[in-house]
Formats: structure tokens, sequence, C-alpha cells
């Protein structure tokens, strides 16, 4: 396939995208694993990480990716940047640009940022986290490990749980999941659920006592508890009580169920303090996959050879 | 690298068309079983050797050149495998994916490496099998072995163990099989 020029959303990659990104991650795995965890494969290129949000994870996933893929990288945090003297976003990529980068991993608050950029821009875009709109690679991420667990994503029942309106994570996962032939049901109480969600490929199952019975993965979110404002539930106990993975309630899932969570996690919320010890619990092999996914998609996008795939090379050589 | 669907030039849309046979099952077995004879000789014995096959040609070879050794010493050695594409100097220029994985379960730290591949060409695929050989340890020395050189060469390479020179036009292919070794070319296909 050709590889994408961005990854934007899910939908920029498709399920063939996916797979070939899994199919990368194994070898990025085993790079990882050695002495010297780092390949000279994109010497010579630029990756800006663009972190108009906060984010400590995926930044730093990112940089880990492109240095041990041998890529120059040049971090932008809001904070410190001229963002803060009334720089527009358009004249903030725009200048980045022309220092000349080839990738551009942008974090924004604003839904569609990434999909704006690219009309500014000829630099391959990779979306950190768009608003509650998509979140790619921590999809990916999650794919790898779940096909890592249990060996494949296809026919698992992959249940999500927790605040989807705001989610981007569950965006991102419920294209990904159902992409790879997972059948995907979502658990929470109406007021966190989106209100376009009779087009999306799921089922709906309020109570999450029935739902985790036929769970291979229990994916949890984020209870964001700064929308407490919104009171979009009554109190954090009664969350926790009807939809919080409480050690009591863990005992109802198969033996085999993954526990995942995308992080940061808030204890006693959403997931008990326990919980995360568990031996399915695979939340720290989530953000240890992280980096690996991240450098399979910056080689993808990168080095895999989209820049000159058009022309027919006259050295072919065979050996 | 043979001319395997799955090889490092996945972008040329054809099919390998035979025009020649160079070398038949017997001539393949023989070589391999010359050449582990010279890696003994040249090593005096093979008590620091390990072989690492270059995927996914080498890969088979290097198997049998470990099965020959351990036939002959009586020993077995360490074999190990490696796909340089992350090394390659053409990244970006073309597809370059690895198709299988780099399994190299030693410490290759003063050991004797003899890389192992199916034709010497250009002997950039050498080049950067060296510089991923560096980031697993300082071998005391590395030597090659290809069941074909076919020259061409491109960068100062030349390998230690050799099953058969053939001279080639730059536009031909080499196809080693582990029963044969052909000469062609690619024709178009309908695709």
């Amino acid at each position: 396939m050709t590889p994408a020029k961005h990854v934007r959303g899910v939908e920029d990659l498709g399920k063939d995208g996916i797979l070939e990104i899994l199919e990368l991650s194994n070898h990025f795995l085993e790079v990882s694993n050695r002495r010297i965890p780092k390949v000279p494969a994109l010497r010579g290129k630029t990756v800006a990480n663009l972190f108009f949000d906060d984010s400590t994870r995926t930044r730093l996933s990112f940089e880990k990716a492109a240095k041990r893929l041998s890529a120059d990288v040049m971090n932008f945090s809001v904070s410190s940047s001229s963002v803060k003297k009334g720089e527009s976003l358009r004249d903030t990529v725009e200048t980045i640009s022309a220092m000349g980068v080839e990738a551009i991993v942008v974090r924004h608050k604003s839904v569609g940022v990434p999909w704006m950029l690219t009309q500014w821009t000829d630099a391959s875009i990779i979306n950190a986290g768009d608003g509650a709109h998509e979140h790619p690679t921590q999809s990916l991420a999650d794919c790898y490990t779940i096909t890592q667990q249990l060996g494949s994503i296809a026919g698992k029942r992959i249940i999500i749980v927790g605040d989807i309106k705001h989610s981007r994570v569950a965006r991102s996962n419920v294209k990904a999941f159902s992409a790879l032939g997972a059948s995907v049901a979502l658990v929470a109480p109406p007021t966190l659920l989106p209100s376009s969600i009779e087009n999306w490929p799921v089922d709906i199952i309020p109570d999450l006592d029935v739902a985790i019975k036929e769970a291979d993965v229990i994916y949890l979110l984020r209870m964001q508890l700064e929308r407490q404002e919104e009171s979009l539930v009554p109190s954090l106990r009664e969350y926790t009580n009807l939809y919080g993975l409480t050690f009591d309630r863990s005992k109802q899932l198969q033996k085999t169920a993954l526990v995942m969570h995308p992080g940061p996690m808030n204890r006693g919320v959403e997931i008990s303090d326990n919980v995360p010890n568990l031996p399915n619990a695979v939340i720290t092999n989530q953000v240890g996959n992280g980096v690996i996914v991240r450098m399979a998609v910056l080689y993808h996008i990168l080095g895999s050879g989209i820049a000159l795939a058009g022309l027919n090379s006259e050295d072919e050589d065979n050996d | 690298m043979a001319v395997d669907e799955d090889g490092l030039t996945p972008h040329v849309r054809g099919v390998f068309v035979s025009r020649s046979e160079v070398m038949d099952a017997d001539d393949v077995r023989r070589a391999l079983w010359r050449m582990a004879h010279e890696i003994l000789e040249h090593n005096q014995g093979v008590s620091d050797v390990a072989l690492i096959g270059l995927q996914t040609g080498g890969v088979p070879l290097a198997r049998k050149l470990a099965a020959n050794l351990a036939e002959i010493e009586g020993s077995n050695i360490p074999v190990g495998y490696l796909d340089v594409a992350f090394y390659r100097d053409d990244i970006g220029l073309r597809p370059v994916s690895p198709r299988e994985p780099t399994e190299i379960p030693f410490d290759l730290s003063a050991k004797t490496v003899v890389l192992v591949d199916d034709v010497l060409f250009t002997g950039r695929t050498i080049r950067a099998a060296l510089d991923a050989v560096t980031d697993f340890g300082r071998p005391a020395s590395v030597q090659l072995a290809v069941m074909v050189d076919r020259g061409h060469r491109e960068l100062p390479i030349r390998p230690d163990f050799v099953g058969k020179n053939i001279p080639t036009r730059r536009d031909e292919l080499v196809d080693v099989r582990e029963d044969s070794v052909q000469i062609g070319e690619y024709k178009e296909s309908d695709q």
C-alpha cells in the first residue's frame, strides 16, 4: 500500500494502514530491546512537536520515538512561545515550516486543527489530540497492546467505559477497534454519551455489571474532573459506584480480560487504587507501546518512501 | 537479495523471468559444503564464530551453513537473523520496509561474525549490515559469505567466502534459491 502522508485521524490509515503500523511496530519493539535502542532510519529529518495543550506522556513519547529513529526534534510549547505575544496558529505553523520540518506533531484543544494545518504547510501532520475529536496514535498503541496480549482484535468484545462524550481516545478507538473487526460496546450514563451516537458502530449498554461479564477488554476512560461543573454526573461517588472499576467489580471480569486506561488515571474514581496492579491490567504496557507505535507512525510517514514513491529509480539494486 | 515479492524492491512491478540456470541443486549444495570448510579453515575452528543471515535471502543459507559446520565440527554455532532496512542509505528514496524479524539471540562482542547473504551486488546492503552489527556489540572481526558475487560494487566491500562469481549486466537479476541459482530479468506485468 502507499504510505499515508498524514495521520490526522484513524481514517487516514484505514484498516490496511493500521495493520501495517502494527506490523512495523513489531520491528520497532525489537529495536527498543537492543543494547543501543536506536536506528539511523530518519537521520536528517526534522520532527516538530507543537503542543498547544497540556500533555506529558504523548509529547515525551513522540520525542523519544523521533530520537530513537535519529530524527532531529524541535519542541514547541505555548507557554514559552510567540503565541503568548499574539502570534496566530497559521503564522506559528508557517514559521516552523519555513525552518524546514518534515513532520509536525500537533495537539490543540480545538477540533480539526490537524486538518487546517495541512493547508499551510507541506509537512506531514500527525494528530496528538484535537479537542474531543481524535487521538489516533493513542489508539494505535491500544490496538498494538491488545494484539500483543490477545493475539488479535478481530472478534473480541471491547467495552469502553466512562466519559465518551468528551473523549478523543474513545472516538479514535471506536473507529480503530471496529475497523479491525472487534465488537465495541459503550458503557456510560446518557449525559456522557455524545448526541451523534446512533451512527457509531457500537452497542450501548447502560449497566456496567452486565457489560463487564462479556468483555475481552475493559477500556476505562478518565473522568475529566474539570468537567464536574457541568454537572453531568450527580457526584463522583455515585459515578464510581455505577461506572468505576472497583476491586469487587473486577472479580466479575473473565480471567483473560484486559484492563486498559489511556492515562492519566484518577485512582479512586474510574479505577480503584489496587486495580492497576492486577495481572491483566496492561496500563503500563500501553505507555511503553506508545513509544513503539509512534516510531512506526513516524517511519511509515517519513521513511517508507513516499517522498519519491512515484519516481522509478534508475539504480535498482537487488542485493 | 533474492527477487522475492517480499524483498526490498517491492515497488518493482513485474515478475522475474529466468533466462538461464547457472547453478543447480547439487552445485548449491557443494558450494555450501565448500564454504563451510573455508570458514573453518580461515578461522581455525568455530569456537568463536557466529553466523548472521541477512533477511530474507541470506537466512536459509546461514541455516544451511550452520548445519554443515555442525556436521563437520560436531558443535553448534550461534545463528542470528538481521533485517537491515532501518540502516539503508536509500530510506525516503524508495519504499524501504523491514519484512522479517531481526533476531540476534547472543552477544556478538568478541565473536567472529560471518554475515551471510545470497547475492553481493552494489555492497550497500552489507554497508548497512555492518552499521547494524556494530549496534549489537563489538565483534572481534566481521567476515562475509555470499552465494553469488555478481560484481558492480559501489562501495569498497569484498566477500571472504563465495559460492560462485557470476558476471552480470547491471539490469539483470540473480535469483538464489536453495535448489538453484538463475539469471534473468524483470518483465513488466499487467498488474
